[in-house]
């Protein structure tokens, strides 16, 4: 069908790519154009699809529809191996490199130069020496263990190591994300040099001036889909915000509690404050993070990947240690000690449901009762009938389908697992529940409901303090919001006073234009 | 694992599928093993003595092996079953706890096996040791603590102490008192396991120690008892090969931490954690037990009889893999 003649194609095209998950349409309809020696930047919310087209590029995943043509030729990217012999190499935001291997050793990972297996070190050391002058960076001694250098060292190896494979197309997953302001000018002038040579760059960020400053072109994408192919890097932000935002996908949010405006000035006060933290500090991460979050109240982190938000809610939990206070109705939590936070009433939803929340090979009943073992035993010994009893009222009252207590929970959508994972906290004496990314994964229907059981919760007096990559779920969920910038809380207001552009400047913007902005 | 690999059918240990019984692929092997002993030899299999010895050989390693599921569904290994079983064996045959009577020397026993079960434990969950190496290291220290207190000899059970060799010569209906101890521990295990909160906790830190930490459950405490359970288990053994040989000696239980941890795989538990069966080991050891039999029963020598036990570890692992696959 594409009988584009092969020396105007794009280096790049990638068409009607579509790609299912169980439950969810992860793309949907993915075009994708790159050219020779551009930066090309992909943009879009967590969640549109970026880390999923990244990784079919990459041959780590397989699209179920769509094409992948380069130079106008079709091709199939069936393993990396596959995608870097075609020349296209990747850069994760986790840098894979192997620590305790060599500057050399890594670069050439995978295609050592050996006789009769035996490592030719002085040639790998050469070679290594040449990819790195040619990056600017001569002095990175190629005989050095990666685990020793900097992050913005180990960069520049992941890139070497790119070139080594003679990529004609390297994507780049937010890799200003672990550097400082400076080593990111160094970054661009790398790519500025390779991109020179005729190399391709596929460039992923949240940070929009970074994308006006390096990209040549943008493609956005929205829910799985792309709203917008090879647009300038030129077009205004406004612009690209209203396209990375605006949705067709409407989201169904309950009604917030009617507060009477007669009323408005003293009820909230009323309410009594179930958490409060002082000074929380993780060095590094985050810093003097101060709040409270009273019963009843819905408290919205929002904030960029990265940003802290997540380490903020663990450290809450207890689940991560910091400096500084937190009280839950006044008692302190301690540090690393999960068992006190939920014995003072806490619970957890966390952000990776199936890495940090499940055990996926049991039932679902034994994960929602997971957390409340000795509630339904007595002196160790499990009382079984009230335990099912329990799951079952709990399967109904969250309408988790299919409505089977013994079902391994490893079997539901997402949306159900998600459930499971809140039902295993809707128990008596629950006081604060922190909610971590609770729609991730999760399709539209599910979403509804779950927004309906966490505005419930409120409703009963539960505190609740919810973390959302998703803008307007956090301001259509939460009563009051707090944005999260590199670790710190930069901004604090009402849910109804906040719109989604208002919120997204706050969270994107970097740190040198932050003092003219507060 | 971790993949979002969506699967239908409940894997099921050895035979993969095969109907809804579960352990059906490993009763259908221990049939099988009774059907080549009665071809093979008719005059001696089916006998009451000889069935009685099998009972008895299985009742040592059998106790290790309940203690020895616990540990691998919770997540970790037990290296050290044998030498701590020794040690205890040494420790409560001295001459000094001799002198104390069997009530004390039991007490020792358990007492000795147990607190190196939870030294193993602290290691590991305090000391963040990964459990393969803290287990190796008592594994040899206490091989090594056993020979320096017995100064590597034989440690006889005094006539005066007979009351511990009884467990293995008196009989109840035909079988040794050892057997109904071995029977009880594996009734009381499987109560553990499946209907406490003891067990439910297992299984989540085995299955998911970030999930289980993340609900509240005390990951390290729990994973340190777990070690002591397994200590008290070979504890336990010490006892019943003290009645079964009359002696304590630092030799006792030579590589038993293989014929355990190989029971519990064949049974159908994971070795990365969070899934198995106290049943599906005691099977498994009965299926092990059983092809030892078998190959002296025939006059077969023991180095086929390694080879065999080898076969049988891959055999079932290959099998449950395929049920794993098949269900997916």
């Amino acid at each position: 069908m594409p009988a584009s003649p092969p020396d105007t194609a794009p280096l790049l095209a990638m068409r009607g790519i579509v790609k299912r998950f169980p439950g969810v349409r992860a793309l949907d309809g993915v075009d994708l154009e790159v050219r020779a020696g551009e930066v090309h930047c992909l943009l879009g919310q967590n969640g549109a699809g970026k880390s999923t087209l990244i990784k079919i590029l990459s041959g780590a995943h397989q699209p179920d529809e769509g094409e992948v043509l380069l130079n106008g030729e079709p091709v199939r990217l069936a393993t990396p191996t596959a995608a870097m012999k075609q020349g296209i190499a990747t850069i994760y935001q986790e840098l894979d490199l192997v620590d305790g291997l060599s500057v050399a050793e890594n670069i050439l990972l995978g295609h050592e130069r050996a006789s009769f297996g035996f490592t030719r070190r002085g040639e790998t050391n050469r070679i290594a020496a040449d990819l790195l002058r040619r990056l600017g960076h001569g002095e990175i001694p190629p005989a050095t263990e990666v685990g020793r250098l900097p992050p913005a060292a180990k960069q520049i190896v992941s890139m070497a190591r790119a070139l080594s494979h003679d990529a004609r197309l390297i994507v780049m997953d937010e890799p200003s994300a672990a550097l400082a302001h400076d080593e990111v000018a160094n970054l661009f002038r790398i790519i500025r040099e390779i991109t020179a040579q005729g190399v391709a760059v596929v460039y992923i960020s949240h940070r929009l001036e970074e994308i006006r400053e390096i990209g040549d072109r943008v493609t956005v994408l929205k829910d799985g889909r792309t709203v917008a192919v090879g647009l300038p890097a030129t077009t205004p932000t406004g612009q690209v915000v209203s396209l990375m935002t605006g949705r067709d996908v409407e989201y169904v949010f309950p009604p917030r509690p009617a507060v009477p405006e007669e009323r408005s000035e003293e009820r909230p006060e009323e309410r009594p404050e179930v958490l409060r933290v002082e000074g929380l500090t993780v060095p590094g991460v985050f810093a003097d993070v101060s709040f409270s979050v009273r019963a009843g109240e819905i408290v919205g982190l929002a904030g960029l990947v990265g940003s802290g938000r997540s380490e903020i809610i663990e450290a809450v939990y207890g689940a991560r240690r910091a400096s500084g206070r937190v009280l839950l109705d006044g008692r302190a939590v301690r540090p690393g000690d999960t068992t006190r936070s939920v014995r003072l009433g806490m619970g957890l939803a966390p952000e990776e449901r199936k890495a940090q929340a499940l055990l996926l090979d049991q039932s679902v009943a034994r994960n929602i009762t997971l957390a409340g073992l000795t509630r339904y035993s007595r002196f160790g010994w499990m009382d079984r009938r009230g335990e099912a009893a329990e799951a079952a009222r709990l399967i109904e009252a969250l309408d988790i389908r299919p409505p089977d207590p013994r079902r391994p929970v490893k079997t539901l959508s997402g949306g159900n697992q998600q459930k499971a994972v809140l039902a295993r906290w809707l128990v008596e004496g629950r006081r604060l529940l922190l909610l971590d990314e609770p729609t991730r994964g999760v399709d539209v229907g599910a979403r509804a409901e779950l927004y309906a059981v966490i505005r419930r919760l409120a409703d009963d007096g539960v505190a609740v303090l919810l973390v959302s990559s998703e803008v307007p779920e956090v301001l259509g969920l939460a009563d009051r919001v707090l944005v999260v910038r590199e670790g710190r809380i930069v901004h604090e207001a009402p849910a109804v006073d906040l719109d989604e552009h208002r919120v997204l400047d706050l969270v994107m913007v970097s740190t040198n234009e932050e003092s003219r902005v507060d | 694992m971790t993949e979002a690999t969506p699967t239908s059918v409940a894997k099921r240990p050895f035979l993969g599928k095969i109907g809804e019984v579960p352990h059906l692929g490993l009763v259908a092997a221990l049939v099988l093993l009774a059907i080549v002993g009665l071809a093979t030899r008719p005059e001696n299999f089916a006998t009451s003595s000889n069935l009685v010895s099998i009972l008895a050989l299985a009742s040592t390693i059998g106790v290790i092996t309940v203690g020895m599921t616990f540990v691998i569904i919770g997540g970790g290994i037990d290296l050290s079953v044998g030498a701590v079983m020794a040690l205890s064996s040494v420790w409560a045959t001295t001459l000094a706890t001799q002198s104390y009577g069997p009530a004390v020397m039991i007490v020792c026993a358990l007492l000795v096996g147990t607190g190196a079960g939870l030294v193993n434990g602290f290691l590991i969950s305090y000391g963040r040791m990964v459990p393969f190496i803290a287990t190796l290291a008592m594994l040899v220290a206490a091989r090594g603590l056993a020979q320096r207190m017995s100064n590597q000899r034989t440690q006889l059970v005094q006539q005066a102490n007979n009351a511990i060799v009884e467990l293995s010569t008196t009989r109840v209906l035909g079988l040794p008192l050892l057997v109904y101890v071995f029977a009880l521990v594996v009734a009381l295990g499987w109560i553990l396991l499946n209907r406490t909160t003891f067990g439910r906790r297992t299984y989540a830190v085995g299955g998911n120690p970030e999930a289980a930490r993340l609900a509240g459950i005390d990951v390290r405490r729990h994973t340190m008892l777990l070690y002591g359970l397994s200590g008290l288990c070979c504890g336990i053994a010490a006892v019943l090969i003290m009645a079964r040989t009359t002696t304590g000696s630092s030799t006792h239980g030579d590589l038993y931490e293989l014929d355990a941890i190989a029971a519990v795989i064949i049974g159908g538990t994971l070795l990365t954690g969070g899934r198995g069966t106290i049943i599906g080991s005691i099977l498994g050891l009965l299926i092990f037990t059983v092809i030892t039999n078998l190959f002296i029963l025939n006059g077969l020598n023991t180095s086929d009889q390694l080879i065999a036990k080898g076969l049988i570890i891959v055999v079932a692992v290959l099998m449950q893999r395929r049920g794993a696959l098949t269900g997916t």
